[in-house]
């Protein structure tokens, strides 16, 4: 389904943008309104928009299928496996202050409350952008 | 066997009625989960974590574990749609 050059021109110019800010919400989590599960949905949401204007079949060569799974499981891998090197470093599961980071302990636990809203939004990324593989239907293949 | 369903539908909703007695009104400041942590979180949350958002510090590291599983849930859920709708065998 190819839509109006309209559409596809100004889809074109706004995905970057869209992206942009999808990290820009992730990464500023910790200081402003945002974090990982918002900056995951607005991520998907730019492969949403090129599912839409270009059709599903261009936006599975952008980001296939097969990626999308990959960064499902990479994201809660990311998320569990900060957990469990704070266990290897002697601390809790989470207890992010064990990290051994030449850092006073207040910082460390920020940063990583950072990677691990980065984890957030690489699996809310890639599942939202899975279901909505699976929930559409190829016009030109149905 | 319906009857047995009924029978339980109609004791669980009895019981729940019965508890919802107990749970503090709506907004209620003296609520217990207005009193306990949350006075914590607002006065240590920025010495503890070094991170201005009080709501992300709750969120990832405070209340981690808990973040864990509602990202676990996202991923069972995309897994879930995943094998029941995929079509052709695609992986």
């Amino acid at each position: 389904m190819k839509q109006d050059v309209v559409i596809r021109t100004v889809c074109r110019l706004v995905v970057p943008f869209i992206q942009l800010f999808a990290l820009y919400v992730i990464i500023h989590g910790a200081s402003s309104a945002g974090g990982g599960f918002q900056g995951g949905v607005i991520f998907a949401s730019s492969f949403i928009l090129i599912g839409i204007a270009f059709g599903i079949t261009d936006a599975r060569k952008r980001i296939s299928e097969k990626f999308t799974v990959l960064f499902s499981a990479t994201g809660l891998s990311i998320y569990a496996g900060i957990g469990i090197l704070c266990i290897i470093f002697g601390g809790n599961f989470l207890g992010y202050s064990f990290l051994p980071l030449p850092l006073p302990g207040p910082e460390i636990r920020g940063l990583a409350a950072e990677a691990v809203e980065i984890g957030i939004g690489i699996t809310v990324m890639a599942v939202m952008t899975s279901i909505f593989y699976d929930i559409a239907v190829d016009e030109e293949a149905a | 066997m319906k009857i047995w369903a009924l029978v339980s539908v109609l004791l669980i909703g009895v019981l729940l009625l019965w508890a919802e007695g107990d749970i503090p009104a709506f907004g209620d400041p003296m609520a217990p989960s207005y009193n306990y942590v949350a006075d914590r979180y607002i006065s240590d949350a920025h010495n503890d974590t070094a991170t201005k958002n009080m709501v992300t510090a709750i969120l990832a590291d405070y209340r981690g574990y808990d973040t864990l599983g509602e990202l676990t849930v996202i991923f069972t859920a995309g897994v879930a749609v995943l094998l029941l709708l995929r079509r052709g065998g695609r992986l």
